[in-house]
């Protein structure tokens, strides 16, 4: 029987085996996640020309001030629902494991990119969640505080000095996602082969070896485990793969 | 040539019957919304004021119409609900309102009706246009007018948070925020604001501020006599003085006078939002930036060498060809403690 899933999200498999590619993100959730990931560029730039007089010249992308003072909340709710949507897919995976911990003890480690003092880790390491859970949090508060300050559609929900509050909140909650958004903008970069999860869906073998190994085990121990006629036939590719590097075939 | 208008010293002065160049000049600008480095301005204006003597009003909403009227504004006509207030509350289309208080004095035993002429302040340090987020939105001329420039409004409503005493109103569909301008445009005629011209009792008086301010020591001189011991002159320090003062029979309670602040300033939170925080995080992100940079110029990419990528595809057959039983799914199998021995 197939091995129930513990460390991998529905829909992650091993996708090919020569060369070696392991299916990380469907379609749905990539699309998910340019749509979240566009709303908070918009967001960004839109609040940054509100956050700071010396910034306000980014309104000009927007169409002007009226405009982006018009959008800038608009594309608020959108990103809360887009999230909502990641979320609803990835919380379960970004609980905290008890690896986590080594992982984060060993930060040294992981910003000198020696992984192989790190331990094996599942779908995501303690820096993903880390992202995960603070933007999930500062996504909840922005979007309560926005609300509070929306004075097209909500001029008097609360009262002006709870609004005083509330676009204070709001601007650090911002800051505070402005730094996660660099910090994961940044780890996907600095990480070589990870962007094509985003993209194509997929990494490399090699990629989800070195980074997320406990993921990958799992996924080949549930192809190894695939009682379906694909097995038979990716067993048979992999017997002529052994067998054209001399390998034994063990037969199953 | 038409010749520069006099600066305004009264409300009661007939209008020009000549037409008269505006002596309200651009550069007489000393404080811009969302603007750090405003040019000092040419010249120094003549401070001006509002007197609001609340003990010589009748509450007969002069004021408010010849508002309407000078500014062209049409507020709505609201349902009667039991009270004077009409409209219910300052609006976009009402810069000014006259609230009625009824008041129980606890010394007298008598109940007095407070009646206040509310509306802008022009603060001599405005909240609303410290909190403005759009640069020339909000402008304070050097006579102390805080006055809303309507074409660079974008209608956030930090304004009205800024406002220590809850006078700016959003346009629900012109989208800019609204407010008494003190009538600039009639004071850079030479004019005093409509609504003191209007005003048949002389309750609200307008000229220089100093001038207001002797007046003001008068009243409030012989409605002592007159046994009202408390009677003074608002002009809160907390903003740095008003442009617009009341005359108040009860100055040591404004709140008496339908929610007056007492102490109004700007808030702490406002001022922490628009203070050297804002720089700081400015600062922070743009940190946050350089640093990510510098990691990614001088820190080696965090690569998958040729080297893993043979080991994953070995660790893949392994498992591949590893009999289901022996692992029984265990996260740990053989291979894994392998790799960990490594």
């Amino acid at each position: 029987m197939t091995e129930k899933r513990f460390e991998s999200a529905p829909g992650d498999e091993i996708e090919s085996e020569a060369p070696l590619r392991v299916f990380r993100y469907r379609g749905f959730t990539r699309a998910n996640h340019w749509l979240t990931a566009a709303c908070m560029i918009v967001l960004l730039l839109s609040g940054a020309a509100f956050f700071h007089p010396s910034l306000f010249w980014l309104t000009g992308l927007f169409g002007g001030g009226q405009m982006t003072r018009w959008l800038h909340p608009l594309v608020g709710v959108l990103l809360f629902f887009s999230f909502m949507g990641l979320f609803l897919q990835m919380w379960r995976l970004n609980l905290p494991r008890r690896e986590d911990v080594e992982w984060s003890l060993k930060i040294g480690d992981v910003l000198k990119g020696n992984e192989e003092n790190l331990p094996e880790l599942g779908k995501y390491n303690a820096g993903q969640k880390g992202v995960f859970w603070g933007m999930s949090g500062l996504i909840m508060v922005l979007i309560v505080s926005g609300v509070m300050i929306w004075e097209q559609y909500f001029p008097n929900l609360v009262s002006i000095p709870v609004r005083r509050a509330a676009v204070v909140v709001h601007a650090l909650a911002a800051l505070g996602s402005l730094f996660i958004f660099i910090a994961h903008v940044y780890a996907a970069i600095w990480t070589r082969g990870t962007i094509s999860a985003m993209t194509r869906g997929t990494v490399t073998g090699g990629w989800a070896f070195r980074h997320h190994r406990k993921w990958f085990k799992e996924l080949a121990r549930r192809k190894r485990d695939e009682p379906s006629e694909g097995s038979a036939e990716v067993n048979g590719a992999v017997g002529q793969d052994l067998a054209a590097q001399g390998h034994a075939v063990k037969p199953r | 040539m038409t010749s520069l208008a006099p600066e305004p010293l009264t409300a009661a002065s007939n209008p020009p019957t000549q037409p008269l160049e505006s002596n309200l000049l651009p550069t007489d600008v000393r404080r811009i919304s969302a603007t750090a480095h405003v040019p000092p301005p040419t010249r120094q204006l003549t401070e001006v004021a509002k007197l609001i003597d609340v003990s010589k009003c009748i509450g007969c909403k002069a004021c408010q119409s010849a508002c309407i009227q000078w500014n062209d504004t049409h507020p709505e006509v609201e349902e009667n609900v039991g009270i004077y207030e009409n409209p219910h509350d300052l609006t976009p289309d009402m810069f000014t309102l006259m609230r009625f208080a009824e008041w129980e004095n606890p010394e007298t035993n008598e109940l007095e009706w407070l009646i206040r002429k509310d509306g802008c302040m022009h603060c001599e340090d405005p909240g609303c246009l410290k909190s403005c987020p759009a640069p020339g939105a909000i402008v304070q001329y050097t006579n102390g007018v805080v006055d809303f420039i309507s074409e660079n409004c974008i209608g956030c409503g930090y304004c009205v948070k800024g406002c220590p005493f809850d006078v700016p109103r959003i346009h629900k569909t012109a989208h800019v925020s609204k407010k008494c301008t003190l009538c600039s445009d009639r004071i850079a005629v030479g004019q005093g604001p409509a609504c003191a011209k209007a005003c048949p009792t002389q309750c609200i008086t307008f000229g220089p501020k100093e001038e207001m301010k002797a007046l003001a020591a008068e009243r409030v001189e012989d409605l002592k006599e007159r046994g009202y011991d408390n009677a003074g002159l608002y002009d809160p320090q907390g903003v740095g003085g008003t442009h617009v003062m009341y005359v108040l029979h009860h100055a040591d309670k404004p709140s008496i006078y339908s929610g007056l602040p007492v102490d109004p300033r700007i808030s702490p939170l406002v001022e922490a939002w628009k203070g050297p925080a804002k720089k700081l995080g400015l600062m922070a992100a743009g940190a946050a930036f350089l640093g990510s940079a510098l990691h990614g110029i001088f820190a080696k990419p965090n690569e998958v060498s040729e080297h893993e990528e043979e080991e994953a595809e070995e660790l893949y057959e392994d498992i591949v060809h590893e009999a289901p039983e022996a692992s029984g799914g265990e996260a740990h199998g053989p291979v894994a403690s392998g790799e960990e021995a490594r």
